[in-house]
């Protein structure tokens, strides 16, 4: 807000666009359909109830799941790593690659490679990498970045990845759907053949029997994880569960909240390398769990943010991520639940200012199939960028001041007067066209009521008072 | 019959920015035959800087707001759903282990929005516009914050009432924010101006002052003509108290 970083000025450039408008579309026609078939499923509530409790029980059991799942992926022989931060993660993806003489990944979607920077990483070092995800590919064909965190292109319409294919494939122009979706699949079908390594992200891990599962509605997830030599799966520290049983409850939020679907079309399931009878599957599974910031927020007040799913309902109800899209957010995870997770893992600087693009309207928290307090912790988050002495001096001085007025009811009377009356040479009828100073941003959309000449009080004690 | 003794606390906004909005206020709630007292001393309750984590801030202001109204007995009435939710739910987060947290409580337990306050009543005041056609704007935080969704619609049954679309959606005003990031607010609140328009009314109807002034400003702007009023002022005439 003081200076012209991150989200506000992104915000300010995005406003009214094409960009904006395929986000207001796109999220909303994501937000019917999960009221549509949440709207048909009676017991959505107990479930999100159940969903709840199961995540909440995994985070406070995050050390023994770990180890456990670890234990059983090592058991059926796999391989599992374990990196402090991006860096390190990155390393240990190269290093697999090096080692395995992988030239060609393909990649379904995976947010949190998007958070390491991986693709970037694997290419410098001569890695072709091809994103499999029809979303992700297009991201990529365009140079672009996610602009939703599971609908990474709800910022184009099909008429824009029309020309994007006409320009960058040399094809001629359609936005047909599944005919650009067959080109796509075309172009994709010999990388999955050619492709050394597959990299996939992981939706959730079951510590009880070691295994990751992997939901796509594409089929891309199955061929990624099971076509080439090797397969890594790239997983948040945070995202597992005990036991099958809970896994099967919030597959079933998960897609129900992120794309009013029953069930998503594919649900992979690997648990371990392929095995001497078995007709397919990768030589190697790695498992690599990232950390990169999460035991911090882990041990703040923030940590409930660790049990969301990544449905992405709260970016598609919330009436700023809207009006904006996900790229305004500076980061790969954006909305309400980006506003708490990018200051936890990156720091309050530049990222404080990510808590204050909120009405605080509570429709995310209405909406989240884990029931996270968002606006409680985007709350939070603010008090600390207060106390860190982030916010501009204006509004700092200006609520101090405000408070002395407002704890006198003296100095409170003569305020309302004054108010009323240095605003006269400015108003009209009763409005005001334009506020100077730091109030200018009210008036350069809206007009402001002036104070009125006979507050409220000043009534009262004329008419009522005793 | 007479209603209860009652505690109007306005709101920072309708005591300065909209007085007859408290006017009117008064009359529906002297409709509803409460005895009608005006607790003196009030001023904000805090939530400007409590919103912007500004809390020592905050808590000054809830301080006072909470000894002049633990001064008074009876319910206290509010015509505003965002600062009814302040006290009720934000006050006991501010005060929560200090020497403070019984009052925070207390007051709490005796604080009510006006529109709840008012269908609680034995003799709830019936609507005073005949010839207008209404859009009702549900604000967030009585909404969601207080789960009132349901006593407005109460209040309106009288009304010639039509559909708002997304009238459940945030109105983009969110305090501060209006004017810290106004341009973002200002495409939440064009959204919901287009959906008003759309709607056929002539009267936009809410429950929160703030919400409203923030719709009206926007509504100058755009030159259109209708009418914005408090939902107090379809229930009491502001000038017959």
């Amino acid at each position: 807000m003081s200076e012209p970083v991150t989200f506000l000025s992104r915000a300010e450039a995005l406003v009214g666009t094409h960009e904006a408008n395929a986000i207001e579309n796109g999220a909303r026609t994501l937000l019917e359909k999960r009221d549509r078939v949440v709207a048909d499923f009676p017991i959505m509530e107990e479930l999100r109830d159940r969903a709840r409790a199961i995540r909440l029980h995994a985070l406070n059991n995050l050390d023994r799941l770990l180890a456990h799942f670890t234990d059983r992926v090592e058991e059926q022989g796999g391989v599992v790593h374990f990196a402090a931060d991006a860096e390190e993660a990155r390393s240990i993806v190269a290093a697999i690659l090096e080692e395995t003489s992988s030239k060609l990944v393909v990649k379904s979607k995976s947010m949190v490679s998007e958070e390491i920077d991986l693709n970037e990483h694997l290419e410098s070092r001569g890695v072709e990498v091809v994103e499999t995800d029809l979303g992700e590919y297009i991201v990529q064909l365009a140079g672009d970045t996610p602009s939703h965190i599971i609908a990474p292109v709800l910022h184009m319409t099909r008429q824009d990845v029309g020309a994007l294919f006409q320009d960058k494939l040399g094809i001629g122009y359609t936005d047909d759907p599944t005919e650009l979706n067959q080109i796509a699949r075309d172009h994709l079908r010999e990388q999955f053949l050619r492709a050394d390594a597959g990299i996939s992200g992981v939706n959730l891990a079951i510590a009880e029997s070691g295994s990751v599962v992997v939901v796509t509605n594409e089929g891309n997830g199955r061929l990624t994880t099971t076509a080439p030599r090797v397969h890594i799966a790239l997983m948040g520290m945070e995202r597992i569960v005990s036991r099958w049983e809970d896994a099967a409850v919030v597959l079933e939020v998960l897609a129900k909240s992120a794309t009013g679907q029953r069930l998503s079309v594919y649900t992979n399931v690997i648990t371990g390398p392929r095995r001497e009878d078995d007709n397919d599957g990768p030589e190697q599974v790695h498992v690599v769990i990232i950390d990169n910031g999460r035991s911090d927020i882990l041990s703040g007040e923030t940590a409930e943010i660790l049990a969301c799913i990544r449905c992405g309902a709260c970016l598609n109800i919330c009436p700023v991520f809207r009006s904006v899209g996900g790229h305004a957010y500076g980061t790969v995870y954006s909305g309400p639940v980006g506003s708490v997770v990018t200051p936890g893992l990156l720091g309050m600087e530049p990222w404080w200012e990510l808590p204050y693009a909120s009405t605080l309207c509570g429709a995310c928290e209405e909406v989240c199939p884990i029931r996270i307090q968002i606006p409680s912790m985007l709350l939070h988050l603010r008090q600390r960028a207060a106390s860190e002495g982030k916010l501009p001096g204006w509004l700092e001085k200006g609520m101090a001041r405000y408070s002395r007025t407002a704890t006198s009811p003296e100095k409170w009377r003569r305020a309302k007067k004054w108010a009323s009356r240095l605003t006269a040479p400015i108003s009209s009828r009763g409005w005001i066209r334009r506020i100077p100073g730091p109030g200018r941003g009210w008036t350069d959309y809206r007009d402001f009521p002036r104070p009125a000449k006979e507050s409220f009080a000043e009534w009262w004690r004329l008419h009522r008072g005793s | 019959m007479q209603g209860p003794h009652v505690q109007l606390f306005v709101t920072c906004l309708v005591d300065a920015l909209a007085p007859q909005v408290g006017r009117s206020t008064l009359a529906a709630l002297e409709t509803a035959g409460c005895d009608v007292a005006f607790p003196e001393g009030q001023t904000c309750c805090g939530q400007p800087a409590f919103n912007v984590g500004l809390n020592d801030r905050a808590r000054e202001m809830a301080e006072h707001t909470l000894d002049v109204l633990d001064a008074t007995e009876g319910p206290v009435v509010l015509p505003s759903g965002s600062c009814t939710e302040m006290i009720v739910h934000h006050y006991k987060e501010l005060f929560d282990g200090t020497d403070r947290e019984e009052q925070a409580d207390r007051v709490a337990g005796r604080t009510r929005e006006l529109s709840q306050f008012l269908t609680d009543q034995d003799n709830p005041p019936t609507m005073k516009c005949d010839d207008c056609t209404v859009a009702y704007h549900y604000s967030c935080h009585g909404l969601r914050g207080l789960g009132l969704d349901v006593s407005a619609d109460a209040l309106l049954e009288g009304a010639d009432r039509v559909k708002l679309e997304g009238d459940r959606e945030c109105c983009g005003f969110g305090g501060l924010f209006a004017v810290e990031m106004p341009a973002v607010s200002a495409a939440i609140m064009d959204t919901k101006l287009d959906q008003v328009l759309a709607s056929g009314a002539d009267t936009l109807v809410g429950s929160d002052v703030s919400c409203l002034m923030h719709l009206e400003g926007g509504l100058r702007r755009r030159g259109a003509k209708i009418e914005v009023k408090h939902i107090a002022e379809l229930l009491g005439d502001s000038d017959s108290v």
